[in-house]
């Protein structure tokens, strides 16, 4: 917690599908990072973040990522949060002419 | 090939019940996630960037027709239709759900397969010559020994918590096409005098500290096999390092040990370990030998049929010599340009099974480079496969050319990763291919991984590629000189990296500094390599020089 820049989103893994997930405003779990709560104080990144751990019961691994504004939203910081919103580049490349 | 008896079908049954109760158990609270992590990883399943994935054992790459179409089956039904093969025998399944998964495993192990051991500190599948049985230049059948390890190590209670995780490699061959140097012990069938007996050799591995394994015995009579891993792996459970995940591999104890040290312990052991087995291993052993007859005879010509230049291409890279004079060892390249190095869609793994079924004995195996073999193919038939393969998009010439390229899943997947492999295989390939260069330059292994862990064996490449991240930026260092078989290599750095836009330029200057550098289209990059060093190679990287032969 002490390294993360501010501003920073809360972040996961769902527990079902492992999809990643963020949380948003309402406390709920999006799997858009467009929807998350931006959080902008320490303490209260705090809070949300002890919060997501404890919904063990709907996702994997809670954490808190960095982000900065954006033109559609908070963008990740990080190069590896950056694919991770992406997705894999190479979705269906491997589906090819004998389909 | 092995089929499961009583007790395996038995074993794999009681495990998926096991992990489908604790699923239920996760699912309902019961277990915590740091409870339940190390029992899904025991059962093989990750969690990664964007998903979960299931990792499979293909146990020394053997496969027969029907499992190979329960691989589809699981694709298609409980993942996105397609699969990838690893560089350890595996197959990926790269977006299970979790309440999914059991019935996976069900499935599975309804044709004898299961993900025990493919995770976690234990020995991992033991990987073998995907030619074993077929080849040419085999000395002894790898596979009874590989089997009679998958028996001994599956569920071994005394080492299900080593202090690292385990591999094994096997190989029969002169060559070695299964990179035995490189893993935690690596087995060469030899013989000497009328004996069979194995090299064996200890503390290989890739990763952040890669080494080449050292000879620990130089003849280890074949009866004496497991006695003598066992009697390795026992001091490596008790002497290997468990106060950092870095040092813990068997590698580093030989390193800080040293060699002689850990072989006098190991012979110690031995004499105990050989007492106690008392014989039963070898019992074993002559059953499992029993599934590994050769194919029933299927005599054919001893040529190959005319046929289309596409097809004559084909043969001239993707065949290998068979021990019989009217059979061929097929490679099926997964490797077509552009596509996802080891990546198999469920429909192509039906036409491969339905290949195996009609014209390969029902035998299929996975290379350690991510393709799939058909070991016995009557060379009369070849036209037929080839025209099969060609209508499944798996008929690419490349075995073994700079296109067939090793890329772990990088940072599309994994969540270990670094950096992107994928995207820089498929333009490396996509490259090469518009140059229409390859099949002058000839075999050469480019390896690709996207992290330090090296699952893309970077290290023991021709030409290696290890991708980082920098201030958040992919950036890609290139090893040069690595070599996997039995004079085996690390590879050396050639100095700082290349962006993401500048590797596939860099690699193009190194295959061409090749061709330049090469006295004849014989002398392989390994040899040139030897014979003049980094120096050439680095001039062109970083000068913008031609390459010049100093030596």
């Amino acid at each position: 917690m002490s390294r993360i820049v501010l501003p920073v989103v809360v972040t996961a893994n769902d527990l079902f599908d492992g999809d990643p997930v963020w949380l948003t405003p309402g406390g709920n779990w999006s799997r858009s990072l467009a929807d998350a709560e931006v959080i902008g104080e320490a303490g209260l990144a705090e809070t949300r973040l002890a919060a997501a751990v404890a919904q063990a019961n709907r996702v994997v691994g809670a954490y808190l990522a960095g982000v900065r504004p954006g033109p559609f939203g908070p963008c990740p910081v990080e190069f590896r949060e950056r694919l991770r919103v992406r997705g894999p580049a190479i979705l269906t490349s491997g589906l090819c002419a004998a389909e | 090939m092995y089929a499961y008896a009583e007790f395996d079908e038995d074993f794999v049954r009681a495990r998926v019940r096991q992990f489908r109760d604790q699923v239920e158990r996760r699912i309902d609270g019961r277990l915590t996630e740091d409870e339940f992590k190390p029992l899904r990883l025991m059962n093989g399943l990750y969690l990664q960037l964007h998903a979960y994935m299931l990792r499979v054992a293909i146990p020394y790459g053997t496969l027969n027709s029907r499992q190979m179409r329960q691989l589809a089956m699981v694709a298609d039904r409980w993942d996105r239709g397609y699969g990838h093969f690893t560089t350890r025998q595996n197959i990926q399944f790269n977006w299970p759900r979790l309440r999914d998964v059991p019935d996976m495993l069900d499935a599975l192990a309804d044709v004898g397969m299961h993900a025990i051991q493919t995770s976690g500190n234990c020995v991992r599948n033991v990987t073998a010559d995907p030619f074993a049985g077929a080849a040419a230049d085999e000395i002894a059948d790898p596979r009874p020994y590989a089997e009679l390890l998958r028996q001994w190590s599956t569920d071994h209670p005394e080492f299900q918590f080593l202090p690292r995780k385990f591999k094994i490699a096997i190989t029969g061959a002169e060559e070695d096409r299964a990179v035995t140097r490189a893993h935690d012990i690596g087995l060469r069938l030899l013989r000497q005098g009328g004996e069979t007996g194995f090299e064996v050799s200890i503390g290989g591995g890739l990763g952040r500290t890669p080494m080449l394994g050292r000879v620990i015995r130089a003849f280890l009579p074949e009866a004496d096999l497991l006695p003598y891993v066992e009697a390795i792996l026992g001091v490596y459970n008790r002497l290997g390092r468990r106060d950092n995940k870095y040092k813990a591999r068997i590698k580093i104890a030989v390193h800080e040990m040293g060699l002689e040290t850990l072989r006098e312990l190991v012979e110690a052991r031995f004499v105990k370990t050989r007492a106690e087995f008392g014989g039963a291993d070898r019992a074993m052993l002559a059953g499992i030998a029993g599934h590994f007859a050769p194919p029933a005879s299927c005599h054919g010509p001893e040529t190959i049929p005319p046929g289309s230049p596409a097809f004559r291409a084909w043969c001239d890279t993707n065949l290998t010599r068979h021990r019989r004079a009217d059979h061929a060892i097929v490679t099926v390249s997964l490797k077509t340009p552009g596509q996802v190095p080891g990546d198999v869609t469920a429909a192509q793994m039906r036409v491969l099974a339905d290949l195996a079924e009609r014209y390969g004995h029902d035998d299929l195996r996975i290379s350690h480079r991510q393709n799939v073999v058909l070991p016995h193919v009557r060379k009369a038939d070849l036209p037929a496969v080839f025209e099969a393969l060609a209508g499944a998009g798996l008929a690419a010439a490349n075995a073994g050319l700079v296109s067939d390229i090793i890329a772990c899943p990088g940072l599309d997947y994994c969540a270990l990763a670094t950096a992107r492999s994928i995207p820089v295989a498929q333009r490396i390939a996509l490259r090469f291919e518009a140059l229409k260069l390859e099949h002058e330059v000839g075999p050469l292994r480019l390896n690709i991984s996207g992290c330090i862990n090296a699952c893309g064996h970077h290290h023991v490449a021709d030409i290696g590629i290890l991708g980082l991240e920098r201030a958040g930026v992919e950036t890609y260092q290139m090893t040069l000189g690595g070599d996997p078989t039995v004079t085996a290599a690390i590879g050396e750095r050639t100095g700082p990296g290349f962006s993401s836009d500048e590797i596939v330029g860099a690699v193009e200057r190194i295959v061409l500094a090749y061709l330049d550098l090469r006295r004849d289209a014989e002398e392989t990059f390994a040899e040139v390599f030897r014979r003049v060093g980094l120096g050439p190679f680095q001039q062109v990287l970083y000068e913008g020089g031609e390459a010049t032969d100093a030596a």
